[in-house]
């Protein structure tokens, strides 16, 4: 099971954060926000470190930690011991495959500002820290489905501001 | 009319911009982005907090502006600060009509909160009804809320709808619905459990995805009772056959790898069922076969399914031509360049060799040389496999490898691991009782404060007892000796000597040496009052100097100092039972002064006994503090038997008889002990009758006659009231009564009784014990009385280990003598490939450091320049011989065997070739159609067309991603993010 995702950038900062696990959620809200703070810390310091030819995964705190970077991003997910690694750094490779195709040749930018729309595709890709859709078709179908509706309420709110416009003129 | 103008405003700013969002927001990141220290990003975030505070408690804010609010609000917390003042509005977000918006506070309320929160009971009532609605994509994003924050005790509100939606005409809403239960069966078992026949239907799903979904539940169910699920093993081996030949869509394919993801979830539950199972495992093996027969060794996730196929063949029954499938597959992960599938290599070969101890054999050049990795976690992977194959034949090299590895980590989780797996190993396999004390040494001298403490009390056992009694037969060392010939007896107490003088040597190098764990300094202390002066190597005062060294460099260290305190105490009784004079130091002194006053009792009582002992004469002495009976044992004497002479005197001379407390008329009030104290000697009525238990004690009484008079002496009847628990009472009161001429008073026994368990006292203890006991021990001596009986049940646990412990290696004699032949091997290779690899380490640092440093550089000057990577690969032919330290390398070998598949030719090309294969097979998945060129792909986007313009030619060949790019490069230019600030990577393609 995948107990959170991070994505980290090569200076640390975050990208983004999604935790699955209860466990290591009552890890993160013991100290509240600052113990969220420590386990960035701890993993920034650990693969951020890392040097190229090195394995793609780290051990920490009895977890396992698969981490593969594109161009100045990490994307890091938390495993349990016994989970398969490469499946893991595939399921990465996966995300990151959907992330392009729907950014087109997606870049840490398009990540910055259009954070909540990686986490709309995240959530289509993993759910309660499984995998629950391999089709990449699939997740590309439904999140295109919840745009069109949402630049439908765009158009309409367009229009209501234009005809505010008018009617301030 | 103005305030319709602003909103019209807002929607309109809503809809421009590069990225959808408005005009603060990207001024946020952009001076985030820009910001030159934590502190002047904190401040901003902070000032953006006020902000947001503010216009959130605005009611005039239009809804979609809410959301925008909402969002920088997610953005704030991402970077670690505390927006709880907005958690409220994500809740009353997600009652709103609109789907973006309720998508929106669905995505802020699952960020924000966890099951546990206050706040969830708002959610469950708008998740309970947009499970209902009519538009599956409301019903999505409530189920993926639900999965979030749904609880165990909310689970019974929305657990009707989620099974209903099971059978939702959309698959989209099923696979939820299938995760959803699956969350809360992880949740909450007895909550779902009648439902999990719904699982199995859904297996039967005509979707794939559905199918696929469903396996995870169905692996979390088959753990945790397989034989429920036996009827399954067919229709998953069918499911996995079909999935192998292809037979689900092409969409589900990975990386030309039919439905990997399917195919691995579906070997884990097979794996499990087959476990120890003949029946179920004969119909996996066609199956297996044919995967082995198709693997893909070239692909990342071709070997993640072949990884797989090996946990599931280990799991499973064994068949010999399925293991020797996954044996040769394991080598070829061993021998592959890649860490990660040496790394996975070494994890499979610990599987395998639980059921072939021989297959480890042929890979041990292998695997000594991923010992010898730089690479951290290979080197723990590796660790982890010798601890599996670890027998007493080469149990030497592994646990000296370990705890040489273990020395230099700072990893306070692994160190602990590491080390509680030397111990284990030592305990389990040790070959000499020497080794086994050495190796403890060093465990206990790096990582003292992270071991249990069980195990340093073993270990102080075990220098007293020297293992004679257990070894005697085993012990080649011993048997060689012409003192195996003497009596067993004489023998322990030989080799005792010969340990102690050992290790006194050694244990007192050690103290001068600064910060020592605090446990070892214990082991160390107790070490040096048992057996400082058995050898006469150094003198009594010498030692002495020393540990009130050690007890004052811990001055915060109750635990050491009391463990000091009586060592010396030790050494001052010792001393004076051989009849020579000690004078006192003055820093001892200064010691024993301090510790009166402590504010610990424990070390008060300590330092008083020391002083008290220093006015005994020899011979009571002598049988208060026996030399070297640490080993002896002691018997509680709970009737105090030993007090029938005294009391027989007692009443001789006309003392009344004793009435049990309950049997007095009158109630004692503690005032009129009080009184009583001043004569302690004199027999009081009611104190000593306190001690009578006649009936059994006489028999006892018998076995006393031996008991020496000095110390009936020294025994006066102390304040019986005191002590309730008579199985405590023969030491506190004993050891009581050594004082209680001069500081009674002051000495508060009661609450130091507690403690009396602990070895720490074996040396003070026996004043009291010795004392009282001395008629079970005879003339022999009983010290550290307190180590013996607290040990008492350790001994006979830590027996049984090591028992079991030559049974294990006996049965795996054979591999354990393939095995130890290598071990000379290895050596020389050691010393080779650690010469190799410290030269490389050095030298890929020192690459790595050119390469580093001109990239900030380069940046202020030219703000688009290529990045360090891209001159890196400029660099490449001329320096190729480094080129683990070229980040791009790094990134192709990432991407590398996962797409560089169909071109496999060229894969042993240099890495500049080798990069357009990858983005060659990387097109073939991106809709875009890039055309794949002999263009290196890094160069694509903004930094190839600002610095390399001559090169567009070149880098055009990446089609209309370079399109995307100039456009991406325009807009944040036009919204004033340039790629000036800290970072220029951020444009780069994540992909290229």
């Amino acid at each position: 099971m995948i107990n959170f995702v991070l994505l980290i950038s090569r200076q640390g900062k975050v990208r983004l954060t999604k935790w699955y696990s209860p466990y290591t959620q009552k890890e993160r809200t013991k100290v509240s926000v600052l113990s969220l703070l420590s386990v960035i810390r701890e993993l920034s310091g650990l693969i951020l470190t890392r040097g190229p030819k090195l394995c793609n995964f780290v051990e920490w705190r009895g977890y396992k930690v698969v981490y593969r970077r594109y161009a100045s991003l990490y994307f890091c997910m938390c495993i349990d011991a016994d989970d398969n690694e490469l499946e893991v750094l595939e399921i990465i490779h996966h995300f990151v495959e959907i992330l392009d195709r729907y950014f087109g040749s997606v870049c840490e930018l398009d990540l910055i500002f259009n954070f909540h729309k990686a986490y709309y595709i995240l959530d289509e890709i993993l759910i309660a820290g499984e995998l629950q859709e391999s089709s990449k078709k699939n997740v590309a179908r439904l999140i295109a489905a919840q745009d069109s509706l949402v630049e439908a309420a765009k158009e309409e709110a367009s229009s209501i501001s234009n005809i505010i416009a008018q009617a301030t003129k | 009319m103005e305030q319709l103008r602003t909103i019209g405003r807002e929607l309109a700013m809503g809809s421009q911009g590069g990225w959808g969002q408005s005009k603060e927001f990207l001024d946020l990141v952009k001076s985030i982005g820009e910001a030159r220290s934590k502190a002047e990003e904190d401040r901003i975030i902070a000032r953006e907090l006020e902000h947001l505070k503010r216009r959130l408690a605005d009611p005039d804010v239009p809804r979609r502006k809410m959301k925008e609010l909402l969002l920088r609000l997610v953005y704030a917390e991402m970077l670690g600060h505390d927006a709880s003042f907005g958690h409220i509005h994500a809740v009353k977000m997600t009652h709103d009509e609109s789907l973006p918006l309720k998508r929106t506070g669905y995505l802020a309320v699952a960020l924000f909160l966890d099951e546990r929160h206050d706040l969830v009971i708002l959610v469950v009532n708008t998740i309970q009804k947009d499970l209902r609605s009519d538009n599956y994509l409301v019903v999505c994003a409530a189920l993926t809320a639900a999965c979030r924050l749904i609880g165990e005790e909310a689970i019974p509100a929305v657990l009707p709808q989620v099974v209903e939606l099971l059978a939702h005409p959309k698959e989209a809403v099923r696979k939820k619905a299938v995760m959803a239960l699956h969350r809360f069966y992880q949740r909450s078992p007895s909550s779902v459990s009648h439902l999990i026949s719904n699982f199995r239907k859904r297996l039967c799903d005509n979707d794939p995805g559905v199918m696929g979904a469903t396996l995870c539940p169905l692996y979390d169910l088959v753990l945790e009772e397989p034989n429920s699920y036996k009827d399954l093993v067919v229709s998953f081996v069918n499911i996995l056959k079909q999935v192998a030949e292809r037979r689900l869509p092409t969409s589900y394919d990975y990386h030309q790898m039919p439905a990997p993801f399917i195919q691995i979830k579906l070997l884990k539950i097979l794996a499990v069922l087959g476990s120890g199972d003949k029946q179920a495992s004969g119909h996996m093996y066609t199956v297996l076969g044919d995967i082995f027969r198709k693997g893909d060794t070239a692909s990342n996730i071709g070997n993640a399914i072949l990884y797989e196929c090996i946990c599931c063949i280990s799991s499973i029954f064994p068949n010999p031509k399925m293991l020797e499938a996954a044996a040769e597959t394991t080598s070829k992960f061993l021998k592959s360049d890649s860490h990660n599938l040496k790394y996975m290599g070494i994890d499979a070969l610990g599987r395998l060799i639980k059921i072939n101890p021989d297959i480890a054999e042929e890979h041990q050049l292998a695997v000594i040389d991923c010992l010898e990795d730089p690479d951290d976690t290979l080197k723990r992977k590796t660790f982890e496999l010798l601890y599996k194959m670890t027998k007493s034949t080469n149990v030497e090299v592994i646990v000296d490898r370990m705890i040489e590895y273990m020395i230099n980590i700072t990893d306070h989780h692994y160190k602990t691991e590491i080390a509680s797996r030397c111990v284990e190993l030592a305990e389990q396999f040790a070959p000499s009782n020497q080794w086994f004390i050495q190796t403890m040494n060093k465990v206990f001298e790096h990582a003292g404060d992270l071991v249990n403490i069980r195990v340093a009390h073993n270990l102080m056992r075990l220098i007293a007892e020297g293992f004679g009694e257990e070894d005697e037969g085993a012990d080649s060392q011993l048997r060689s000796s012409a003192v195996w010939k003497v009596s067993r007896l004489s023998f322990v107490l030989q080799f005792q000597l010969y340990c102690s003088i050992l290790y006194v040597d050694s244990y007192l190098r050690i103290v001068g040496e600064p910060k020592l764990p605090s446990l070892f300094l214990q082991i160390i202390c107790w070490v040096l009052g048992e057996y400082g002066t058995a050898d006469g190597k150094y003198s009594a005062s010498y030692i002495i100097g020393k540990l009130c060294d050690v007890a004052e460099a811990h001055l915060t260290d109750d635990t050491v100092k009391a463990y000091a305190i009586s060592a010396i105490l030790k050494i001052f009784a010792f001393e004076i039972a051989l009849g020579r004079k000690i004078d006192m130091l003055p820093e001892c002194q200064t010691l024993v002064d301090e510790l009166s006053a402590s504010h610990s009792t424990d070390l008060q009582q300590r330092a008083y006994e020391l002083q008290a002992l220093l006015g005994l004469d020899k011979h009571a002495v002598g049988s208060v503090m026996p030399a070297d009976a640490s080993c002896e044992d002691i018997e509680i004497d709970r009737n105090l038997s030993f007090l029938n002479n005294y009391v027989q005197q007692a009443l001789e001379n006309g003392a009344a008889p004793y009435i049990p407390e309950s049997e007095r008329s009158g109630v004692i009030s503690v005032g009129s002990y009080r009184s009583q104290e001043q004569q302690e000697t004199s027999a009081h009525t009611l104190r000593f009758e306190a001690y009578e238990m006649p009936k059994p004690s006489l028999a006892l009484a018998t076995s006393q006659t031996s008991m020496p008079t000095p110390t009936v002496d020294l025994v006066p009847v102390p304040q019986p009231g005191y002590y309730k628990e008579d199985h405590q009472t023969s030491r506190s009161q004993a050891s009581g009564d050594a004082l209680s001429g001069e500081f009674g008073v002051k000495l508060r026994l009661d609450g130091v009784q507690k403690k009396w368990g602990r070895p720490t006292y074996s040396s003070s203890t026996p004043s009291s014990s010795a004392s009282s006991q001395q008629a079970t021990n005879g003339g022999s001596h009983s010290d550290g009385g307190g180590s013996t009986t607290s040990s008492q049940t350790r001994e006979s646990s830590y027996g049984s280990k090591r028992q079991q412990g030559t049974e294990v290696s006996a049965e795996k004699q054979r591999l354990a003598a393939s095995l130890f032949g290598s071990a000379a091997a290895k050596a020389d290779r050691k010393a080779q490939t650690s010469r190799k690899t410290a030269k490389e380490s050095s030298s890929v640092e020192k690459v790595t450091v050119t390469n580093v440093a001109p990239q900030p550089v380069k940046e202020q000057v030219i703000p688009a320049a290529a990045p360090p990577d891209l001159l890196d690969l400029g660099d490449e032919p001329v320096s190729s011989r480094t080129p683990s330290a070229d980040p791009f390398s790094q990134l192709e070998g990432l991407l590398g065997p996962a797409s560089a598949t169909p071109v496999t030719s060229e894969t042993s090309a240099t890495s500049i070739s080798k990069a357009p294969d990858l983005m060659a097979i990387f097109s073939d998945d991106v809709p875009t159609g890039a055309t794949s060129g002999s263009t290196d792909p890094i160069l694509g986007d903004v930094n190839s067309m600002s610095s390399h313009k001559g090169a567009t030619s070149v880098s055009a060949k990446k089609g209309p991603s370079l399109q995307d790019a100039l456009q991406k490069d325009a807009t944040a230019r036009q919204v004033g993010v340039t790629p000036t600030g800290n970072n220029p990577n951020l444009f780069k393609d994540l992909l290229g």
